[in-house]
């Protein structure tokens, strides 16, 4: 990715506000702010002195959770369902609270017929009101800018809960928590004032350390242990890079419930790579809009969590934008390198589908399209998704690049000859039928 | 979860009289019966054969959920489509691969549907049957041969095992045979036994044949008790058909809480909880269909009322402290908070009303308050609402 010329490469985008302390942000002055402001903010002022409730996880590693007794996404225990119900109360406390821009359950929302089940929601409230402003597209990897919004700047009732690994090992929950000062730093789970569905909320890693949006091992750890928390497979996590229509370069992970399958779930897929040492195993989604590699297994999280973080850094190091979505209870990981943002900039966007504001980032390739005009979604078909999602794919060349980059990163071995089997599945423009195409699978034309 | 276990199976033999276990257990085939309306939805029955199958006895299985058989190269697509085929109450056949007591692994070609009841259209059994399909062999030719013994021939063997796609019908019929061999010719080192195996027309028309004998029998008990069942729902329209689908993602929650419909006149109730049973004594049938005030009574404050009335009519949030009755006349005061609910059109098509008795106000046992356990099954139910009516399903 070297170039002599180097030209910036950006487009103009209305950024979503998530939080209510966004919209002046630019103006502020936040040299000055950071003393002493008392207005309970995530910053060093306010943060260290907080009370947050704490939700403390069990960091044990016990093998993949495949127990016999209850291995299960919505166990009986009550435990289980634990930081599920701490997350909908607090979520539901603040909709009481008025803290939202919008009641999203007033939202009009659809599936689209069709073979995928693409999931359509009309959202005219989400970005009327701000300016677009120019976003950077060609750098996946830019240094954190304290003079930008950031998360730091949030105000605390706007904060669920603290999400931190547990001391002890037990999992706790601390209505009233003081921050150790001598302890790692303060991991927060933070509405989004503009949701695209209930119960969004962002996760914000370290929050203190300024962490600018890329993938840390640490990190994604916890967005996985959020996703097997919650134990609820409606429940997903999901990231997108610099490039990929992050539009806070602050990491963040965002999640929230949506009580029906998504497309990508449903697509088929075929395993290409796998470690014996460690049982992680990547696969390749078929008969799917947008390219994409699934990871699985492991013998234990972390193994699962290194094979995609050490996939991830490699790709930004390259320069390649991705999305992740952690689905299934952190059980599957879809990573999904992206180009619309760089084409968009390029120019190379038909203005229709421009024109529809539509942004690919995790949730709309996973299959959850949030339109703003009442046209695109009273229209909205199977074969518009499929397009607008077609355009946001790598070309195969370069999809084959970041099968090989997560090949050496992850330190997988290649799984046979099925690789050049179902190179033939991408790329024709019409969704196909095989619903239960399993993975592994042998795609015969 | 021992009144759980005996919940389940107590409401099957009401359904089906005592009798039918008998006569259930005379079927040769490996078959669980479970109950989605208890909370965890449990296994209620569970066929001979099925035991023998997986090692496991009665007590061990009956009163648990059927996901104790996955495990670590169980295909979690597969189990995604299940769960989903549960959520919409409609029936699935998809291989599926268990584990048995002893940790191994064996695939199976599992068919299940829903059994509906006649009188309110509710989903109140899943049949599962799992017709156990040969163990897949490796990839690698040699032992592929070996392994084949079951007389359907290597390259039937081959074709079943390796085939993984399930539109067509035949791999061979399309010639197709030499992409098969060439599968099987891989040095394919892996020992995973996870690549799906597809089940043959004689396995599907065995499954759907055990199915049939189980719904039959299902059918001809459930006319002795007067409870009768059926295979399939009466199409019931509206917030109805809503209701009933509803029950499961519901039934999950442990809190009293009851859902009325905002779309009927006078606000019947058309989900109550069975917290909601045990704190007011009242049965099920008791309350379906009846407004709420029924749980006032003399001393009940009717400016409170008025309040939750105003509240209703406004489409707002509201909590209030009420003095309610329970069946047998005795008062407790209700903490009571009632919130709309909205379908996937953005309308208010229920309300919410979760009650908490002030005396058990302290039981704090799972840490959070009273009100934000409140407010968490406002949220469940708005979820559960939202996506189950976003309509046309697909998958």
């Amino acid at each position: 990715m070297v170039s002599v010329l180097e030209r910036k490469l950006t487009i103009k985008r209305v950024a979503t506000v998530v939080s209510n302390y966004q919209e002046n942000a630019s103006t502020d002055n936040l040299e000055s702010m950071a003393q002493g402001c008392g207005r309970n903010c995530l910053g060093t002022c306010c943060l260290p002195v907080s009370n947050l409730p704490l939700y403390a996880f069990n960091t044990a590693e016990e093998e993949q959770c495949h127990d016999k007794v209850d291995g299960s996404c919505d166990g009986k225990s009550p435990e289980k369902s634990y930081l599920n119900n701490l997350l909908l109360g607090q979520w539901e406390n603040r909709m009481t609270r008025g803290l939202f821009r919008y009641d999203v359950t007033s939202c009009e929302t659809k599936i689209i017929p069709g073979t995928y089940g693409f999931v359509a929601q009309l959202n005219e409230g989400r970005h009327l009101k701000k300016r677009p402003t120019e976003f950077r597209v060609d750098k996946v990897l830019q240094p954190f800018d304290k003079n930008k919004f950031n998360f730091t700047k949030v105000g605390q009732e706007e904060v669920l809960f603290r999400f931190e690994p547990s001391e002890d090992g037990e999992t706790r929950y601390f209505p009233c928590s003081q921050i150790d000062p001598e302890g790692s730093s303060a991991s927060i789970i933070a509405i989004n004032v503009s949701p695209i569905e209930y119960g969004h909320v962002l996760l914000i890693p370290r929050v203190l350390d300024c962490l600018p949006q890329k993938i840390v091992h640490d990190g994604l750890m916890l967005a996985l242990h959020f996703a097997k928390e919650a134990s609820n497979p409606f429940f997903r996590v999901g990231y997108n890079s610099l490039g990929a229509f992050a539009t806070i370069n602050h990491l963040h992970f965002q999640a929230y419930f949506l009580s029906a399958p998504f497309p990508i779930e449903k697509a088929p897929t075929c395993k290409i790579m796998s470690s014996k040492d460690t049982r992680v195993m990547v696969s390749k989604l078929l008969n799917y809009p947008v390219k994409g590699l699934v990871f699985e297994g492991g013998n234990k999280l972390c193994d699962l969590c290194d094979a995609i973080a050490s996939s991830c850094i490699l790709l930004e190091s390259n320069n390649v934008a991705f999305n992740l979505l952690i689905s299934d209870c952190g059980k599957r990981v879809f990573l999904l390198p992206q180009c619309y943002a760089e084409k968009q900039a390029r120019g190379e966007v038909e203005q229709e589908l421009l024109d529809t504001q539509v942004n690919p980032a995790v949730w709309e390739i996973s299959g959850h399209m949030v339109l703003k005009r009442r046209k695109d979604y009273d229209e909205a078909s199977e074969q518009y998704a499929w397009k607008l999602l077609s355009d946001v794919s790598l070309s195969d060349e370069r999809f084959q690049d970041v099968e090989k980059y997560v090949c050496e990163a992850a330190n997988l071995q290649e799984d046979g000859g099925f690789i050049s089997t179902v190179e033939t599945s991408y790329g024709s423009g019409t969704p196909q039928a095989s619903p239960h195409l399993p993975q592994d699978c042998l795609v015969l034309r | 979860m021992e009144s759980q276990l005996g919940l389940g199976e107590e409401s099957f033999d009401l359904r089906y009289s005592v009798w039918v276990r008998e006569v259930l257990n005379e079927l040769p085939d490996c078959f669980t019966i479970t109950d989605p309306c208890v909370p965890g939805h449990p296994i209620v029955f569970a066929s001979n054969g099925f035991l023998k199958m997986v090692g496991y006895s009665r007590e061990e299985v009956v009163g648990r959920n059927g996901r104790m058989f996955q495990g670590p190269e169980t295909d979690r697509r597969s189990v995604m489509v299940i769960r989903e085929a549960i959520r919409e109450e409609r029936g699935v056949q998809i291989s599926l691969l268990n584990y048995r007591k002893d940790g191994s692994p064996f695939l199976m070609l599992f068919q299940m549907c829903p059994v509906f009841s006649k009188e309110d259209d509710r989903v109140i059994n899943f049949v599962g049957v799992q017709v156990p399909l040969s163990r897949r062999p490796r990839l690698s030719g040699l032992r592929l041969r070996s392994e084949c013994e079951d007389g359907g021939g290597v390259r039937d063997t081959v074709f079943r095992c390796c085939r993984r796609e399930v539109c067509s019908d035949s791999i061979l019929e399309r010639g197709r045979a030499s992409s098969v061999e060439s599968v099987s010719s891989l040095d394919d080192q892996e020992d995973e036994i996870n690549e799906p195996c597809e089940a043959n027309e004689r396995e599907k028309a065995k499954a759907s044949a055990a199915l049939n004998n189980i719904l039959s029998v299902l059918t001809n008990y459930s006319e002795f008790t007067g409870r009768f069942v059926s295979r399939k729902r009466c199409c019931p329209t509206g917030n109805a058909r809503l209701v009933s689908s509803l029950n499961i993602s519901l039934g999950r929650i442990k809190q009293s809480f009851v859902l009325t419909d905002a779309l009927l006149p006078d606000m019947p109730i058309v989900y109550a909880s069975e917290a909601f049973l045990k704190l007011t004594g009242y049965a099920r049938p008791e309350v379906l269909g009846r407004n709420c005030r029924f749980l006032s009574g003399t001393h009940t404050d009717q400016s409170t009322q008025f309040e939750i009335k105003e509240c209703i009519r406004n489409e707002q949030a509201c909590t209030v402290r009420i003095l309610n009755y329970r069946k047998d006349r005795t008062s407790f005061w209700n903490f009571l908070h009632i919130s709309p609910v909205r379908n996937a059109s953005g309308k208010v098509a229920f309300f919410v009303g979760i009650q908490i008795d002030e005396r058990c106000n302290n039981d704090d046992r799972h840490g959070l308050r009273p009100e934000m356990r409140q407010l968490s099954v406002v949220g469940a139910v708005k979820v559960a609402v939202r996506g189950l009516s976003m309509g046309a399903s697909t998958s």
